[in-house]
């Protein structure tokens, strides 16, 4: 690699985040193709992924050395000592290259090799099947029914080749109301409740300005109130603050004048746009980033970066949403400026909320492709894939994975995933090692060959999927469960796992999680146990020698067989077993995973001192 | 007195009762000694039982003839009642007043509840500091039980049997006494059986400002230490609190006299601060506005968190003294009677399984907070809703709650209970059937006929 002047740093400091005593690891720090690694003296090694990479400083030189710091978009900090400044400028200006790619084609993704031949990267790619989800929906019917206008991407760049519209939509209303929105993204299908009839519509504004006016557009809005047999007028949803919508009617856009449409109820639902989230959330990592942060500072910073209340913005519209079809039986169309940010993140909590299928595992994947990747959710700007435009950066899905944590938390049972499936969702938008995020849409992706070229991450996570199982889950609820959460301010809480989720030292904890899954799987091995001795006992039975046979079988069986001891946790125990699994090259495969480090933390024989140095810092309310 | 005196109306009908997280419902009240009581007489479902002296604060609404009371509850409960007739309403109103602020303890709802159930263990008597220190002394011979206290003359707050170190006698102990607040001389709150090491706990020194020195009080205390090994005295409040204290006789131990010893000093706020504190907090937990700024912000304005983590920080200071460091540490702060109390009772909490259980959390409550004299009758007087502001009000026990609920969300496989157990032993402390809470110390405890009542029991 022509980037890489020095390979290898030996006697690098490794400075403890968190720590006010300055504590520090010394280790030698590698610089290969894809990632940063750092082994420790006691042979602990990290790795960062270049891609992972959202900053690189060089702080002014100090008597032990020349600082280095790395924030990266997965909210890890490493602050590295490097002993020799020249040292220490190489691998800066390496980081600075490696970790700013200018073309898709020096991605990861192209380079990544999971070793799977051509079928079996084609059978993944193939697990998602976007067309298979909306007849799992109910459509097409007797009201909805695909439409190829967009075959060819002609009719709209960014959205997917198949398209849901009203069966009573002809072609030449699509088009007309296309040329009145916003980068051509007419109203659409997103959702169908089979039960309600109703849908849930996405699209852009319209370019209304202070009076301009399509027919072909009330056309389409009608046809879609007209599918819906049960409720005659449909709700239009902007998500945006009332100003900003107002602000854009200046520059020829805006939104829909109600007396122009028949039927339709309007709303603003006001959560503000890119820019405001981007500096929110870097408010919030540099509160948090402070060493020895008091109480008060954490809440003041808290508020006064704004981020949960732009959270429960999200969740209050999506609860809007999810009423207005349930209560209501009412389809809603909901649009924000260009229809793929907050219009996505509303439109698929929305969806989440309705329908239990996207709470499991496989759903939650097909609820990303469908709303996020197919409808042209911008990853690639938004995560700062390329050396781009800082300003189109926005963490837009981080908050929608947040917003999902949320209501894991509220409703422990309704998901069949746990809050490590999220996180790891978030590590693999920013790695650039699978192809699935890669891009800004649908048309981009073929063009870069994504599937021949890349792998898909799905497969890779559904035969890891035991480590994202929740065990609390009850699979048993009804399709149409509505999960109805409570938005009181204090339900919502700083995520600590996702933002700290590097930071260790700060939240020693016990996981309830690792504990239950643990007993499951002991109960599973004992219920084996009793069907391997049933079909002993039936064995001996039929032989003359029984006697002897029992008693041998009774030893033989519970030497190896796991005890119950969860029930005396306070005792000194083992916890958990602990599979360590050893790193490959491919530092982050998707099969690596923190979670396993964490089990293995708070699996060591418990302490009876619990210390909570750092525990306190943060805690939780 | 007679309780039908205060009650100047006994029962009203077709009172509707509105409570959070259920539906209204009318019925008739009816008011007892110790309980307001409603009913709508369908299967005896919708009942309401409430004892007056669960009350914090009543407020009185009249709309026409319709009264409206507003009680606010010192488990934090809002409940209201819509009384049809305005001399009804005022009577029913007054006559709460009054029954939920008598003062005599002897009135008090515990000498009259007989349990309906079983009483399969004499709570009084479950947790006698004998049995206590049978528990150590299996591991050491350094300590002793004194029963110099034994008709509280020595000191008024602490319990008539106590562990101080088997080489200092009654007579010292007389002597220590008169030098330290309130008469809380040293004695021994916590021994750790991997090393040895303890924690001790006392009122603060009276050195006042010319330096007042007690040879028996350094010769208890370095009593403690083995050969060569020092240990710390962690004074729960700030140097700047701890000097001033000097003025009004108080103080702290001086390194020249104690030089075994290293003084560390936290803050830990007390009285009504807290108190000011909680009210806040409850506040912010009421409002309804439901906005996300306003309730980070009024959350951080409480306080509340901040005392809960210095709080936990100074017990994990001590608890690493202890473990880690191997050295043995005398916590005190003024009387020795609250933060104190804290520190020692969540440091054995980090260090010792057993305070984890059901039975061992029942125990160290008995041990640390009872017979060691936190006044639990002047702290849980009132709770968030009244204006009291006196400053011996102060929820000192429930933050001590809600430091071991923070350690019970961080280690939620380390306890035998769970947050109910927390939940029900703060509603007993402010309001109770059972005698445990009442009083200020065990001397007020020591009546025969509070003997008879029963102890809450798990």
């Amino acid at each position: 690699m022509e980037h890489i002047r020095t390979t290898k740093v030996e006697q690098v400091k490794l400075l403890d985040r968190f720590s006010t005593s300055n504590k520090s690891l010394t280790g030698t720090l590698y610089l290969t193709a894809t990632h940063l690694l750092f082994i420790d003296s006691h042979q602990k090694e990290t790795w960062i992924l270049h891609h992972h990479i959202a900053l690189v400083e060089k702080l002014a030189l100090t008597t032990s050395g020349c600082p280095l710091v790395i924030q990266c978009k997965n909210f890890r900090i490493v602050h590295f000592i490097v002993p020799r400044e020249r040292d220490c400028h190489d691998i800066y200006n390496s980081l600075l290259q490696l970790s700013k790619q200018a073309k898709y084609e020096d991605l990861y993704a192209f380079s990544y090799n999971p070793k799977q031949n051509d079928s079996e990267r084609l059978r993944g790619w193939q697990l998602i099947d976007l067309a298979e989800e909306y007849k799992r929906m109910g459509v097409p019917n007797s009201n909805w029914q695909l439409s190829d206008a967009n075959r060819e991407y002609k009719i709209c760049e960014t959205y997917p080749r198949e398209l849901y519209v009203p069966r009573i939509a002809s072609k030449p209303i699509i088009v007309g109301s296309s040329k009145f929105r916003s980068k051509g993204r007419f109203p659409v299908l997103s959702y169908y409740h089979e039960h309600k009839e109703a849908a849930i519509c996405r699209c852009s504004q319209p370019l209304s300005g202070f009076s301009a006016r399509c027919l072909e557009d009330e056309h389409l809005l009608q046809a879609i109130s007209k599918a819906n047999p049960v409720n005659r007028y449909m709700y239009v949803m902007d998500t945006r603050p009332k100003l900003n919508a107002m602000a854009n009617r200046a520059a020829g856009k805006g939104y829909e004048n109600e007396d122009n449409y028949s039927n339709i109820r309007f709303q603003f639902v006001g959560i503000e746009n890119i820019h405001v989230m981007r500096s929110s959330l870097q408010k919030l990592l540099e509160v948090n980033g402070t060493k020895g942060l008091s109480v008060s500072d954490f809440y003041s910073g808290l508020e006064s970066s704004g981020w949960l209340r732009h959270i429960k913005a999200v969740m209050d519209a999506a609860i809007f949403l999810a009423k207005a079809i349930t209560v209501e039986s009412a389809s809603v169309l909901v649009h924000c400026s260009d229809g793929w940010d907050r219009t996505s993140q509303v439109c698929s909590l929305g969806s989440l909320l309705l329908d239990s299928y996207y709470r499991t595992i496989k759903g939650f994947m097909v609820l990303i492709e469908k709303d996020w990747i197919s409808f042209g959710h911008k990853f690639s700007e938004r995560c700062g894939h390329l050396d781009g435009d800082p300003k189109e950066v926005s963490p837009v899905f981080t908050q929608f994975l947040e917003c999902v944590w949320h209501l894991t938390e509220q409703f422990p049972q309704a998901f069949e995933f746990n809050e490590a499936f999220l996180v790891q969702i978030h590590e693999h938008i920013h790695s650039c090692q699978f192809g699935n995020f890669l891009g800004n849409c649908q048309k981009e992706r073929e063009e870069l060959k994504l599937k021949e070229k890349t792998y898909s991450l799905w497969p890779f996570l559904l035969d890891d999927q035991k480590k994202y199982l929740n065990p609390l889950y009850t699979s048993k609820s009804p399709k149409f469960t509505v999960l109805e959460p409570n938005t009181v301010s204090f339900n919502f809480k700083f995520w600590r796992n996702m933002y700290h989720q590097f930071d260790r030292t700060l939240h020693p904890r016990q996981s309830v999680f690792n504990i239950i899954t643990n007993m499951n799987e002991q109960n599973k091995q004992l219920e084996k146990d009793i069907k391997d001795l049933e079909s002993k006992i039936k064995q001996c039975k039929n032989k003359p020698t029984d006697g002897i046979l029992t008693k041998e079988l009774i030893h033989s069986v519970h030497p190896e067989s796991p005890t119950l001891k969860t029930s005396l946790c306070f005792k000194e125990q083992t916890l958990l077993p602990v599979n360590h699994a050893l790193r490959t090259i491919e530092g982050s495969n998707p099969a690596d995973n923190r979670y396993s480090e964490y089990a293995e933390e708070f699996s060591k024989s418990e302490p009876g001192v619990v210390s909570l140095e750092y525990g306190v810092a943060r805690m939780t309310c | 007195m007679e309780f039908a005196e205060l009650i100047k109306t006994p029962r009203v009908d077709n009172v509707v009762l509105h409570r959070p997280f259920y539906p209204a419902v009318e019925g008739t009240l009816c008011l007892t000694g110790h309980h307001l009581i409603l009913s709508s007489r369908q299967d005896n479902t919708e009942e309401l039982w409430l004892l007056h002296s669960n009350i914090d604060a009543i407020d009185k609404r009249f709309v026409g003839p319709l009264g409206t009371i507003i009680i606010k509850c010192k488990d934090f409960r809002i409940i209201q009642l819509d009384i049809p007739g305005m001399e009804e309403c005022l009577n029913i109103a007054s006559s709460i007043e009054a029954l939920s602020t008598l003062d005599s303890i002897t009135l008090m709802y515990p000498f009259f509840y007989r349990p309906m159930f079983e009483v399969i263990e004499d709570g009084w008597h479950s947790f006698l500091p004998e049995q206590e220190f049978e528990l150590y002394s299996s591991a050491t011979s350094e300590w002793r039980l004194s029963y110099v206290n034994k008709e509280f003359a020595v000191c008024p707050s602490y319990p008539p049997i106590v562990i101080v170190p088997k080489s200092i006698d009654d007579e010292a102990l007389r002597k220590v006494a008169t030098f330290r607040h309130g008469g809380r001389f040293p004695v021994l709150s916590y021994y750790h059986k991997k090393n040895g090491m303890v924690i001790m706990r006392s009122g603060q020194p009276l050195t006042g400002t010319n330096g007042r020195r007690c040879k028996e009080d350094e010769k208890l205390i370095n009593a403690t230490l083995r050969a060569g090994k020092r240990g710390y005295i962690i004074d729960t409040r700030s140097l700047n609190v701890a000097q001033q204290a000097r003025a009004k006789g108080g103080g702290f131990e001086q390194e020249a006299h104690y030089p075994q010893w290293r003084r560390i000093h936290k803050s830990i706020e007390r009285y009504h601060i807290l108190q000011e504190s909680l009210i806040k907090l409850v506040e912010a937990c009421n409002d309804q506005t439901h906005n996300m700024d306003r309730w980070l912000s009024k959350l951080e304005a409480s306080n509340w968190l901040t005392h809960i983590k210095e709080i936990l920080t100074t017990a994990c200071l001590a608890a690493q003294c202890i473990d880690r460091e191997g050295a043995s540490i005398l916590i005190h702060g003024t009387e020795g009677t609250d933060s104190t109390l804290q520190v020692t009772s969540l440091a054995q909490i980090i260090l010792e399984p057993r305070s984890r259980t059901i039975r061992g959390f029942e125990a160290l409550i008995e041990r640390e907070w009872l017979q060691a004299g936190h006044p639990f009758q002047q702290r849980c007087a009132q709770s968030a809703y009244c204006n009291s502001k006196q400053k011996w009000e102060s929820p000192v026990f429930l933050l001590f709650l809600d430091c071991v609920w923070q350690i019970l969300r961080q280690f939620p496989c380390s306890f035998e209970f769970n947050e109910n157990f927390l939940i029900m032993l703060f509603e007993h402390a402010y309001a109770s059937q059972f005698g445990t809470f009442l009083g200020n110390n065990e001397s007020e405890r020591y009546f025969p006929t509070l003997e008879q009542i029963l102890q809450v029991s798990g």
